[in-house]
């Protein structure tokens, strides 16, 4: 089984400096994307398939396509690395960050190359500081060498890379909030349209892509479109980075086929349920995607079986729940996140998500009322999609909804007993 | 006013950024650096120096979350209170870490050596419980872990005690 994403990760090892980087078959695909045209290189990103790993699973050739290319272009124009990393029980940009970040700054330049990008930031959350000191280094190494700054490689290319690193804040990862926080601004979402492929930073042609989805590049590039979409066991092509938390016996992070059931995932990667704790359920990409329960473990891990199961592929990192994990406890821990992160734009967001926090939060303390679960149905609604300005609300709405579906009987007995029956009060 | 190192730092950066707005989180980064938090007068110097007014700059600081607008202990200990960490037993850490230092979150230790903020997702949720303490990651967290890390703190703070500052201490 081919792991191009994690192939120089090696545990407890530092990562490769550049000539190691070099000689595992490095910048290789820089080379050759820039004796290719910039379409070209959108072409065969086109032709595998590749879709974007931050979470939305949007086609990443179809976003490239959308800025404005040819002698007219305004410039500068911008490519984004989305490495802001702040979705609860999401881990996985973090090992490529800090496991290979050559292998990012390439797919950063091959991916620059294919839209013309004259400038670009990788928009780093400030806890990842091991991430950060090996991407400064990586980025000067990488400089020095001429693939990055002016004529890179002798050729018409030239780019610029910078590292930003983030005050924190979960909403800088959504990406028109991103563009506001560096412009030093406050994060707040912008309208849409102007998509940011036409009128992102500073009001220029940008993209943004995530981590997992830019290091994916240069393989691409290196190994052709029909090469991807064979390491994949569906339709969209590639590996996945999987991850598991929670109850498990050996929780961790696995590049696999996409496609991957989660029984596999979870049974055999992750070893199954530890001793004397049963599986009731777990949120498959993050915490703003919703529930699958036991009876749909056998579904793909990737975009379009998950959503056909009724979730979402998210991040792909799974959190999961136990039997002596209060499920009523749990959607308190995830919507307190949410209405804390809430960036205050709109209402139905920063009001509604504190309002259904103190519900969970009165019914974990006894003080729950038959009329709360339909107070938590119709803020499901209202966070729902098109009620707010940007997904974070519609994404604290889908654990929440599949939760009331599922451990329906677990806030009944809230609500009757008067207590959490999992504190033994 | 702003320090002569502070001075250069932030103009170090300015390399990175078209204009002096776009600077803004990276300067109040770096005065926070150098004076532990940024006070109104971190405000009021970051602003002169960017040519922005303090309400301006003050939006912006009071938005990001590692932004510190008020006086914090020596070291930040930021305790993940996301769902994985929940789940492998946040509560119990909280009330461990409470009970060892005497303070509950948003407090800082009577001894001024700690602050204890609820952070969200530290990106280590297959090794949950986590925490941060200054730029280290603590992981797989455990009451009797947790005394161990804190008695290697404390214990360097005895040691900076007895041979007084002259700045050539390390860090850990
Ligand atoms: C509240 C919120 C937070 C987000 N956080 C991240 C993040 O940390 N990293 C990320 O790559 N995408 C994040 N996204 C998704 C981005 O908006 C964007 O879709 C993504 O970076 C695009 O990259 P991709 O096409 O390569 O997946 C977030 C979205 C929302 C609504
Ligand atoms: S949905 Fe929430 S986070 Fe998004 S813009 Fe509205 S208030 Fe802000
Ligand atoms: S939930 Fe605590 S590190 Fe991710």
């Amino acid at each position: 089984m081919e792991t191009p994403l994690t192939r120089n990760i090696l545990p407890g090892k530092s990562p490769p400096d550049l000539p190691r980087y070099e000689k595992a078959g490095g910048y290789v695909a820089l080379r050759k994307a820039l004796r290719m045209a910039p379409e070209a290189v959108t072409a065969v990103v086109k032709e595998s398939n590749l879709r974007g790993r931050g979470g939305a699973g949007f086609p990443t050739a179809q976003k490239w396509s959308f800025v404005p290319m040819g002698d007219d272009a305004p410039h500068p124009k911008y490519i984004i690395c989305n490495a802001d990393e702040m979705e609860p029980g999401t881990f996985k940009d973090r090992l490529l960050l800090e496991g290979d970040p050559h292998q990012l700054i390439e797919g950063m330049i091959v991916s620059a190359y294919a839209v013309q990008a004259d400038v670009g930031y990788i928009f780093l959350r400030w806890a990842y500081k091991l991430a950060a000191q090996r991407l400064e280094q990586a980025i000067a190494e990488a400089y020095r060498k001429g693939y990055l700054g002016r004529n890179i490689l002798g050729s018409e290319y030239s780019l610029e890379l910078h590292l930003h690193v983030s005050a924190g804040r979960y909403m800088c990862g959504e990406e028109t909030a991103l563009l506001n926080a560096l412009e030093g601004k406050r994060a707040n979402p912008r309208a849409k349209p102007p998509y940011p492929q036409v009128s992102g930073l500073w009001g220029k042609p940008t993209i943004v892509n995530n981590v997992e989805t830019l290091c994916n590049v240069p393989h691409i590039v290196n190994y052709g479109a029909a090469w991807f979409k064979n390491l994949s066991h569906g339709t969209d092509g590639g590996t996945k980075l999987y991850g598991v938390s929670g109850k498990v016996k050996k929780p961790g992070l696995w590049e696999l086929p996409m496609g991957t059931t989660v029984r596999e995932i979870l049974e055999e990667h992750a070893g199954g349920m530890r001793d004397g704790y049963r599986f009731r359920g777990l949120l498959p990409g993050g915490a703003s995607t919703d529930f699958i329960v036991a009876d749909q473990l056998d579904v793909a891990m990737d975009f379009d079986s998950m959503q056909a199961a009724g979730s979402r592929l998210g991040t792909g990192t799974m959190i999961v729940l136990d039997d002596k994990t209060c499920p009523v406890g749990m959607l308190h821990n995830l919507e307190h996140f949410f209405a804390q992160e809430s960036c205050g734009w709109c209402t139905p967001c920063w009001s509604g998500l504190s309002w259904v926090e103190q519900i969970l939060q009165g019914m974990e303390e006894g003080n729950g009322q038959a009329s709360d679960l339909e107070r938590l149905q119709s803020h499901v609604r209202l966070l729902g999609p098109g009620h707010t300005f940007c997904a974070l609300a519609p994404g604290a709405a889908e654990p929440l909804q599949s939760g009331l579906k599922y451990f329906g009987d677990d806030f009944d007995r809230h609500i009757r007993e008067k207590r959490c029956p999992w504190r033994g009060r | 006013m702003l320090s002569e190192q502070e001075r250069s730092e932030i103009q170090a950066e300015s390399q990175h950024y078209p204009n002096n707005r776009a600077l803004c989180i990276e300067a109040l980064k770096i005065v926070q650096q150098h004076r532990g938090w940024v006070s109104d007068e971190g405000i009021a110097d970051v602003a002169e120096a960017l040519g922005m007014t303090c309400v301006e700059l003050e939006s912006v600081a009071t938005f990001y979350n590692m932004i510190f607008r008020k006086p914090v202990g020596k070291h930040v200990i930021l305790l993940c209170d996301s769902v994985s960490c929940w789940i492998m037993g946040y509560e119990r850490l909280r009330e461990h870490l409470g009970v060892r230092l005497g303070i509950g979150l948003g407090e800082t230790s009577a001894d001024g050596c700690f602050t204890l903020l609820p952070n969200v997702c530290l990106g280590a949720c297959d090794h949950a419980p986590a925490m941060m303490i200054g730029g280290n990651h603590y992981q797989d967290l455990d009451p009797a872990r947790i005394d161990e890390i804190l008695a290697k703190y404390q214990k360097e703070e005895r040691e900076e005690e007895r041979e007084p500052a002259d700045g050539n201490t390390t860090d850990a």
